[in-house]
């Protein structure tokens, strides 16, 4: 493969493009919906109507308003129809002259699109995920041949420095610096690994891109083994993603057969290959030492760190660590080159960031905006705010590991340090909206009932301070408990804080604590010598 | 004496010789190994497999498992009870999994996941005495646009209440009956 292989692939695959296009989203949220009963009846209803010479039906990634689903977008006419039923297809057909169609269309001038800005997602919903050739077609492993042939090791690094990416699995730690450290450790053998264990309940976005446009973050992986010289790399993504796990292998497969993994690549001394571990539904794997130990076929329990994986991971080398999304982010800044990806977001927070949107919210799907936006122009704006007429009184970002993030502080802008600030945090992209029905305490409970089911047990504090938290509120809920027990409560979520080993225990007060920064009242009503407790039931 | 606790040991751990001959699904199994080589480090792929064959993992299959990796078999029953996708009890001809992620909890799956447990008289993660029905709950299935989502036999189904939960399982019963 050298790049006139690449550029004949690309022309070949535009050339062979068909006037009209019908593209069938086939993610997870729309096949629910029976997408691929409407890809079949499309099929047949362009068959029907003589029409294949001219109208493709391609089934494609996520086109985002997973509410819709199932949608169907059609090109050049630039409509996406929501709601489609296999009835509609000849219909669908028909309307390529120009008629209207008794079908529901989406709105592409809402906020809910006008507002993103893809960049991860630019060919989601667009390329066919199990197509090389339309990844390919759409500037795709360009990208890997320019680092290849045209940068060192060093330069690539160098790059992704300057661009400010930080690592999208929630901490936000600078990727270049992470890469650096990888680099310069002298070892014979070096690993990547491409962290999917999106366990986060209320989280989809890496699956979305996993199913949407498995090559991107395929290129990002040899790019990155490329900078820090390793020759091995492993996926681990969670068994609940069967169609994650079953595009990723075809996506591998065809990536091995145009010899863009393996041995050479783009006629290079660089071999590199990719191996697919599946997990088995442990979330405490997303911890990247515990991820370590799960890939070696051990139980999935965190170690102290230092070392870091950097210096001492898989199998006791240095192993590189990086999301689903940080991965999805290299190619395009390679392409583009890392001013243009700078341009975009705030001083500390560069580039974009993707968010799975649902809960009590009129559009639920998956968006990505500029780091920066407002929690009020994604929720309101973009969202369109709580169904029905209520109110939104929360948004919970980060999962179990964040916090709730209350209506008043809705103007916050979107970025690590601001979300920090309130006591949540960016998180891998989980956004759930709470209306004013969802109570506080249950919330909080919810999610301290996760991470006690979730903790590996390792580590005392961890272990036993889940359980008794999870007790506190059980009996806060009931309205058996009294200002002691809160006062309890709160002394514990600091020793569970500061003194657990891994970030799960570190963080799983964190819902906690910020409903009782933001929602103390809600506490306080329920406990058994309140005044307006005792006021409510005289 | 002690060549007899020796046999009734060796009988009561691993599977018997004729069952590895006579079940196939060992010769599979024993097929995906060997395209592991057998590496120590690819116990959860095999364990994967396993369960993918036989439904769950017993005794005797995580014996089996632990001898052809030549790991002590504590190690594999560790990480067989660690993981919450395996399961050591046999499941049920249909399963349905209601997702408790956030998204879906807001948005009732509580309710759904309270009226299947008394519509089958069994708990979450239990099977119906006629082993016709199990009934699960998962973290997040990552559909959370959908919410509340439900999973019929694999089959994700998108926007559930109690009530379609309860019809779909009733069919099930009464299809099995």
């Amino acid at each position: 493969m050298v790049l006139e292989d690449l550029v004949k692939i690309k022309e070949r695959y535009l050339a062979q493009r068909k006037k009209f296009t019908f593209r069938v989203c086939l993610a997870a949220g729309c096949v629910s919906a029976n997408s691929e009963a409407v890809k079949e009846a499309l099929e047949k209803a362009v068959a029907e109507a003589g029409l294949q010479n001219d109208v493709e039906v391609r089934g494609v990634g996520c086109l985002k308003l997973c509410c819709g689903g199932p949608l169907v977008a059609v090109d050049p006419l630039n409509v996406i129809y929501q709601k489609v039923t296999p009835a509609d297809a000849p219909a669908l057909v028909a309307a390529l002259n120009g008629a209207e169609p008794p079908v529901a269309k989406v709105d592409l001038a809402h906020p809910y699109f006008a507002k993103q800005l893809n960049v991860v997602l630019e060919n989601s919903g667009i390329v066919d995920p199990d197509d090389i050739e339309s990844y390919i077609a759409h500037e795709g492993y360009r990208a890997l041949r320019d680092a290849l042939r045209e940068l060192s090791p060093a330069d690539v690094i160098a790059i992704v420095t300057k661009s400010g990416l930080r690592g999208r699995g929630g901490a936000g730690y600078p990727t270049g610096l992470k890469w650096a450290t990888v680099a310069k450790t002298k070892s014979a053998r070096k690993f990547v690994i491409c962290n999917a264990d999106e366990g986060d309940p209320g989280a989809f976005m890496d699956r979305s891109v996993l199913e949407s446009d498995p090559h991107r973050v395929i290129e990002g992986m040899i790019i990155a083994a490329y900078a820090v010289g390793a020759e091995q790399g492993y996926i681990y993504v969670r068994a609940e993603y069967p169609l994650a796990i079953k595009r990723l292998q075809n996506a591998i497969r065809q990536a091995r057969q145009l010899g863009l993994l393996g041995s050479g690549i783009f006629e290079s001394p660089f071999s590199f290959n990719i191996e697919i571990r599946i997990g088995a539904g442990a979330f405490v794997c997303g911890e990247e030492t515990a991820l370590i130990a799960s890939i070696a076929g051990r139980r999935g329990r965190p170690r102290p760190r230092p070392p870091y994986p950097a210096e001492y991971g898989l199998f006791g080398h240095p192993t590189l660590i990086n999301n689903v999304e940080t991965f999805a982010n290299i190619p395009p800044i390679i392409r583009n080159g890392p001013e243009w990806f700078a341009r975009i977001g705030t001083e500390k927070s560069k580039g974009t960031k993707v968010f799975a949107l649902a809960g009590q919210v009129k559009h639920t799907g998956l968006i990505e905006v500029p780091m920066g936006i407002t929690l009020r122009e994604i929720v309101e704006e973009m969202g369109g705010g709580a169904p029905d007429g209520k109110r939104v009184k929360a948004v919970q970002t980060g999962g179990p590991s964040g916090g709730c993030v209350p209506a008043s502080e809705l103007d916050t802008p979107v970025d690590y340090e601001s979300l920090t600030r309130l006591g949540s945090i960016m998180g891998s992209g989980g956004m759930i909206v709470m209306d004013e029905t969802t109570r506080m305490v249950d919330v909080a409970r919810f999610f301290v009932e996760f991470c006690m089911d979730e903790s590996c047990g390792k580590c005392a504090p961890c272990r036993a301070g889940t359980v008794q938290m999870y007790n506190l509120l059980t009996k806060i809920r009931d309205g058996r408990a009294t200002l002691q027990d809160l006062q309890t409560l709160e002394e514990l979520c600091e020793v569970v804080k500061n003194t657990s080993l891994c970030g799960l225990g570190q963080t799983a007060p964190n819902p906690v604590l910020s409903t009782l920064r933001f929602f103390r009242d809600e506490y306080l009503a329920l406990l058994k010598d309140h005044p307006a407790q005792q006021h409510q039931s005289a | 004496m002690i060549s007899a606790i020796g046999k009734s040991k060796q009988r009561s751990l691993g599977p018997s010789p004729e069952k590895l001959s006579s079940d196939k699904r060992f010769k599979i199994l024993e097929t995906h190994m060997k395209r592991l080589q057998f590496r120590q480090d690819a116990l959860i792929e095999v364990l994967h497999k396993a369960q993918e064959l036989f439904g769950y993992l017993d005794d005797e299959l995580l014996y089996y498992v632990a001898k052809s990796l030549k790991l002590p078999p504590g190690r594999v029953y560790g990480v067989a009870t660690f993981y919450h996708f395996f399961t050591l009890r046999p499941k049920g001809v249909h399963i349905c999994v209601v997702c408790m992620g956030t998204a879906c909890y807001v948005k009732g799956a509580d309710k759904i996941l309270g009226a299947l447990e008394e519509s089958l008289g069994i708990k979450a993660g239990e099977t119906t005495p006629d082993g016709q029905v199990s009934l699960l709950t998962a973290r997040c299935i990552g559909a959370c646009g959908i919410a509340p989502a439900v999973v019929y036999d694999g089959a994700v189904a998108a926007r559930q209440t109690p009530v379609d939960a309860i019809k779909r399982v009733k069919g099930w019963m009464q299809h099995g009956a």
